[in-house]
């Protein structure tokens, strides 16, 4: 199940000292954090926590944000959004195409994610799994060192939600990428994540290693109550 | 047990028990809609002048306009007097879709750009173009060059205008995507503003088509020496009113095939919206 350890020694991601800051408010305090090749981690916390500023500054998205800090981060690096963002005016394979070129391998993307037949169709005629299929096909294509997704299943109902833990699961085995999946979702980091980061006040206040063969509700009592989550319904 | 069901259902049906709500749409689309109300008019006209209820000499009946246009078409200058109109017209329209599309990709793609061109456009859509008649004849001249500088005017003001709020108003996530799959400037101008801006360019064509004829009828009833609203012009002078309304026809003729021209080309170029729209 884990990656090979000769691929752990080399860090994917590297974060030292990184802070930022919106209008005088610290969003992130100091943070250090390596991210193994090909090891998958999940970020959680609550709304505004900062884990989606630490996801966009490993994108280099922030721009015009006020920050410190080293980051290094490697040079294939895709991104996965809530929305699945496809342009509406270019068919599915167009658009996983955006950016790259090479018919051949976005029809191989697009029959990974079970898209296979789609590929002339427009967004505007995807469910809302089917798009984040697509989104994810367009990810691929890139061959990511780094697959970057900010809570990507957030918009899908539950069942095309485990659906596409699934398949999110068995691309990261196939392809290797070191995977940094920010998500309000508890189950949803026990279930895809070997490694689960809780963020709170800009700094990481928990760094949980998860062993498959362990009961997963003993770990998802450790996050909730790391998120402040205690009291249990029934 | 599955036929009690089905027959409870029925009844239900027919004592109307699940009621309908009161439906707020107005319903489907009569057939070839939008020509009721025209042939409505047209048979309207037809029976009066039959029953001799109009005036021939200020509305002369319908037959009696297409036998002076057929006339007018083979002995007369309605022939030449539609291409200078025409020519008129595609000239201005020609000018001002190029200028209007250029200034509105350098305002909404540059902010010198837009510091630049926005105010100016502005500024020059608060002067009412018409108005600008008696400087542009002395600039000019009365020839061709003032006629399809106006039309031209005409025509850039709505098309820079649409064009222009369409590319301010590109989704700031698509923006993002953009970087993120790394596209160079070219290729994020070409194949994310461009596409994106399209349906605002697209409203600005169809009023700048319409404002085309509009510059034009003004400048030929006013001031030409040739042309369609020339002979209308004469018509008035003679007082055939026939002539008068043959060329109201043609123009009414021209605007309508212009306006379906361009939703062709907008329906065929923006074929991913129809999905939405369907």
């Amino acid at each position: 199940m884990a990656p090979h350890t000769e691929q752990l020694t080399r860090p994917a991601v590297r974060l030292r000292g990184l802070t930022r800051s919106f209008g005088g408010r610290t969003v992130l305090d100091g943070i250090d954090l390596d991210i193994p090749a090909g090891q998958f981690v999940a970020l959680l916390g609550h709304s505004g926590s900062g884990k989606s500023t630490l996801l966009r500054a490993v994108a280099g998205l922030d721009h015009e944000v006020v920050g410190s800090g080293q980051l290094t981060a490697p040079d294939r690096v895709s991104v996965v959004f809530q929305d699945a963002r496809l342009l509406p005016w270019r068919r599915v394979l167009d658009n996983v195409l955006l950016g790259t070129d090479g018919e051949e391998k976005g029809r191989e993307a697009l029959e990974e994610v079970g898209l296979k037949g789609r590929e002339r169709a427009w967004p505007s005629e995807l469910s809302g799994g089917e798009a984040q299929r697509a989104a994810l096909a367009r990810s691929l294509v890139r061959e990511p060192e780094l697959l970057l997704a900010d809570e990507p299943f957030g918009a899908l109902d539950a069942l095309t939600r485990i659906r596409m833990h699934a398949l999110l699961r068995q691309l990261w085995k196939r392809h290797q990428p070191s995977v940094l999946l920010v998500t309000h979702d508890v189950d949803e980091a026990v279930v895809l994540a070997d490694r689960v980061l809780v963020l709170e006040h800009g700094r990481i206040g928990l760094d949980l290693t998860i062993e498959r063969e362990r009961s997963r509700e003993e770990y998802r009592v450790r996050l909730l109550a790391a998120l402040g989550v205690t009291a249990e319904v029934g | 047990m599955t036929t009690t069901v089905a027959a409870t259902a029925a009844v239900a049906r027919d004592t109307s028990q699940v009621r309908r709500r009161r439906r707020l749409s107005p319903g489907r689309r009569l057939p070839a809609a939008r020509l009721v109300g025209p042939v409505l008019l047209l048979a309207l006209w037809a029976a009066a002048s039959a029953a001799g209820r109009l005036d021939p000499a200020a509305v002369p009946a319908p037959w009696t306009v297409v036998r002076t246009g057929v006339h007018l078409w083979t002995a007369g200058t309605l022939p030449t007097d539609i291409l200078t109109s025409l020519r008129r017209a595609a000239s201005g329209f020609a000018i001002g879709l190029a200028a209007g599309v250029l200034l509105a990709l350098a305002a909404g793609l540059s902010r010198a750009g837009e510091a630049l061109i926005d105010g100016t456009v502005n500024l020059n859509r608060a002067i009412p173009t018409l108005g600008l008649i008696p400087l542009f004849i002395l600039w000019l001249g009365i020839g061709e060059s003032f006629k399809v500088a106006i039309i031209a005017i005409v025509v850039y003001i709505p098309i820079y205008l649409n064009t222009h709020a369409a590319l301010a108003g590109i989704d700031h996530r698509y923006v993002e995507l953009a970087e993120v799959q790394g596209l160079s400037r070219f290729a994020f101008v070409r194949q994310i503003v461009i596409p994106g801006a399209l349906p605002g360019f697209f409203v600005g064509l169809r009023l700048g088509v319409t404002g085309s004829w509009l510059g034009l009828v003004v400048l030929e009833q006013i001031n030409a020496t040739s042309g369609l609203g020339y002979l209308m012009f004469q018509a008035q002078n003679y007082g055939q009113s026939d002539v008068i309304l043959v060329g109201l026809v043609v123009y009414g003729v021209f605007g309508l095939v212009s306006d379906s021209a361009v939703r062709l080309v907008e329906r065929r170029v923006l074929s991913w919206r129809r999905t939405l729209s369907s």
